[in-house]
């Protein structure tokens, strides 16, 4: 039998080089002789290990990471003398059997079961690994039956704001209308966040399956993803695995003989942050300027170009496949509180193991980052850590033992949003950070509200001569009140929520805008 | 003239596409380099919309520069986790060594520099994006290096292990 050799192909591995290693190995394998296949799997989204290559064996599949070009042939030769004796292998980078690495077998994997396994385009390996169940059984329900078992799943959307799922499908189904619509939102723009992006890169039957069972549920035949601009690894497979599942009859018309239809396209965005805002992003997809829409009304009830129309989160999208296929029951027997099931913990920044990390929701900021993460990569104490994106609050030490859970985390005016975790070292400068995001704010405001558009470039200015220490004391109380008015006045969350990152900043941080030393200067 | 017509296609091609103007601007843009104020005027007639409209949109988005930018665009992720690994120190150091600001091409015309906002490579940053090609922890080494590739064209062997 031939040897079967997997080296990723996401973005993450591509950008450590997985090219150069996987034509390296190529090439060592055949001048030694051994025959061998190369499948470019997805990654199992143990970041801190890319390139990860693994090896399918008798006993297993095992794998060496971080292989770079200079370690192909050392491993090649490890490998091969294994094969030919009975020696164990002995190399450095040699971790075992994939599925016991600690990082990866301390997950509860649900949404990202499949993810790295085989090859994201390949609709037999999906198959064969459970894929399109989920679908199966949906077209023998009725669409308020699946409506129900999501319902009972608890599941919450995964994209921020943590609605939930079964509600917003409820809304859908329930008003009537010949055209509705399945938009998926993978417009992913939280800094620290990459878990869409790792799902459509290897495992992107399973939203095309979700999306599809969202058609089914609500009664709408036409979906479409929006993609940010900033993924083309993920563009190039998604329309691969449309094309093929087209072909297959798992998509387009007359859905596995169902006489229904669904027909899915992806369409791609700009570079605007703000078009991951769903109305924002309807209008985007409706070919227009990304402006905020006012709700009501809803875009359950009016979306896309006027349409009732499901916007989900690309995790939110792919959990409804899982819970199809696996059931309800299972699903929300994990996590806690009114945090059903598991949640896309994805850990970046300056850490030594960043990932992704799917765990049932309950466990702590604090057991992320230091059982998984294991402190930073630079080797000083950690300092900061934001929690959700650019919107979200920068906690210290302090606040490092809430469990992940929304009702928690609002607790504590902080957020968990799409589950990215940000770490920073003790030389990171929260003011420059506090002033980040209100110049984040400037860049990307869709600028329909003044506290917003406005607000967000005097909050810049005060940052700097509170700084600069000119007339302090004022300037602090002149950014609380803009802090305010922000808040209260932004009609949506970017303007909302940008004193969540600044206010924590100012709570937590107070020595790195001078304010210790107050009237020293 | 040759290049007019083929725009003229696209904006055939995408007109009766459901909110077709998107599509259209990215391929105009893939045809073009960019998005040039001469095409607005066709696209606002092919889709039934102002000039201002059409320009409305253009402008509100990153990825429609209307000026021609250079052979290879490098984008430098300035989001968080690129921060907490010094991309800041990428950054300034990016602009020195090229010895031009965001938004300005070299005057040879084979680099233009632009700022983006997370890669998605958050866990292995800083991320440099150049063309269609994601580059992860960059540092300023990796960074010459990844330039002096673009420089001296056949350097694929250049870039070993990083
Ligand atoms: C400024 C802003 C940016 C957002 N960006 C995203 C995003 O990139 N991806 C996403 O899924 N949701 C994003 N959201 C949340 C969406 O508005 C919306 O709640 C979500 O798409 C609904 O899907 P879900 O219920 O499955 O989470 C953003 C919201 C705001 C206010
Ligand atoms: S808060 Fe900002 S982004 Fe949101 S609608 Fe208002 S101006 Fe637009
Ligand atoms: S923050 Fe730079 S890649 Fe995500």
């Amino acid at each position: 039998m031939r040897m079967q050799i997997f080296i990723p192909q996401d973005t993450t591995a591509l950008a450590l080089g997985a090219d150069k290693v996987s034509s390296l190995v190529a090439k060592g394998a055949e001048s030694r002789g051994l025959h061998a296949d190369i499948i470019r799997n997805g990654s199992r989204g143990m970041f801190w290990l890319e390139p990860l290559v693994e090896v399918q064996t008798k006993s297993g599949r095992i794998a060496f990471g971080p292989v770079n070009t200079s370690d192909v042939d050392s491993v090649l030769d490890a490998l091969q003398a294994s094969l030919d004796g009975k020696v164990l292998i002995d190399h450095a980078l040699y971790l075992g059997e994939v599925k016991q690495i600690e990082y990866l077998a301390k997950q509860q994997r649900l949404t990202f079961k499949r993810s790295g396994i085989a090859d994201p385009a390949c609709i037999t390996s999906y198959q064969r690994l459970q894929g399109f169940v989920g679908l199966t059984k949906a077209l023998s329900m009725t669409g308020q039956d699946i409506v129900d078992e999501l319902k009972n799943s608890g599941l919450r959307g995964r994209g921020g704001a943590a609605f939930p799922a079964g509600i917003k499908w409820q809304t859908v189904l329930d008003t009537a209308g010949e055209q509705k619509y399945i938009v998926c939102n993978a417009d992913e723009g939280d800094s620290g966040t990459f878990a869409d992006r790792l799902l459509m890169e290897s495992d992107p039957y399973q939203l095309i399956e979700g999306m599809t069972i969202a058609g089914l549920a609500v009664g709408a035949n036409q979906g479409y993803i929006y993609l940010r601009s900033e993924y083309p690894v993920a563009h190039k497979i998604l329309n691969i695995a449309i094309e093929r599942a087209t072909d297959a009859g798992f998509l387009g018309a007359n859905v596995c003989n169902s006489g229904k239809d669904f027909f899915l396209e992806v369409r791609l965005g700009a570079g605007a942050y703000i078009c991951g805002e769903e109305t924002s992003l309807l209008e985007s997809l409706e070919g227009k300027r990304g402006m905020v829409r006012a709700k009501p009304p809803l875009p359950a009830i009016e979306g896309l170009f006027g349409k009732p129309t499901v916007v989900n989160n690309v995790l939110t999208l792919g959990a409804v496949a899982s819970i199809l296929e696996q059931g309800s029951d299972i699903y929300k027997n994990f996590g806690m509180g009114r945090s059903r099931g598991t949640l896309a913990v994805q850990l970046a920044g300056n850490v030594k193991r960043g990932g992704l990390i799917e765990l049932a929701f309950g466990v702590t900021l604090r057991e992320v980052v230091e059982d998984f993460g294991c402190g930073t990569l630079s080797g000083r104490p950690i300092r900061a850590i934001q929690m959700g994106g650019p919107l979200g609050a920068f906690l210290p030490k302090s606040q490092w033992d809430t469990p992940l859970d929304y009702e928690a985390f609002s607790a504590i005016k902080a957020m968990i949003g799409h589950g990215g975790i940000v770490v920073f070292d003790d030389t990171v400068d929260m003011a420059a950070q506090a002033r980040f995001a209100m110049e984040f704010c400037v860049i990307e405001s869709c600028g329909k509200c003044t506290p917003c558009r406005i607000g967000s470039v005097r909050g810049v200015e005060v940052i700097d001569r509170i700084v600069a220490n000119e007339d302090r004391d004022n300037n602090l109380i002149l950014l609380h009140d803009l802090c305010d008015t922000m808040e209260l006045g932004s009609l949506c969350a970017m303007g909302g929520m940008t004193p969540f990152p600044v206010r924590s900043a100012l709570t937590y941080f107070e020595e790195d805008f001078g304010i210790s030393s107050r009237g020293d200067h | 003239m040759e290049k007019a017509s083929n725009v003229d296609q696209l904006i055939e091609q995408f007109k009766t596409l459901p909110g077709g103007l998107l599509p259209l601007l990215h391929a105009v843009k893939h045809e073009l380099g960019c998005v040039p104020d001469s095409v607005v005027g066709p696209i606002g007639k092919g889709f039934n919309l102002s000039r201002a409209e059409v320009h409305g949109v253009i402008s509100f988005y990153h990825d429609f520069n209307t000026h021609p930018v250079g052979h290879h665009t490098v984008q430098i992720c300035r989001a968080e986790a690129c921060q907490s690994m010094g991309s800041r120190h990428i950054e300034s150091h990016a602009k020195q060594s090229l010895g031009i600001d965001y938004g300005e091409t070299t005057a040879d015309g084979l680099i233009t520099l632009e700022p983006v906002y997370c890669l998605g490579n958050c866990a292995c940053s800083p991320s440099v994006r150049i063309d269609d090609d994601i580059h992860a922890r960059v540092d300023q080494t990796r960074f010459d290096q990844l330039i002096t590739e673009l420089t001296t064209p056949n350097s694929e062997t250049s870039g070993v292990s990083s």
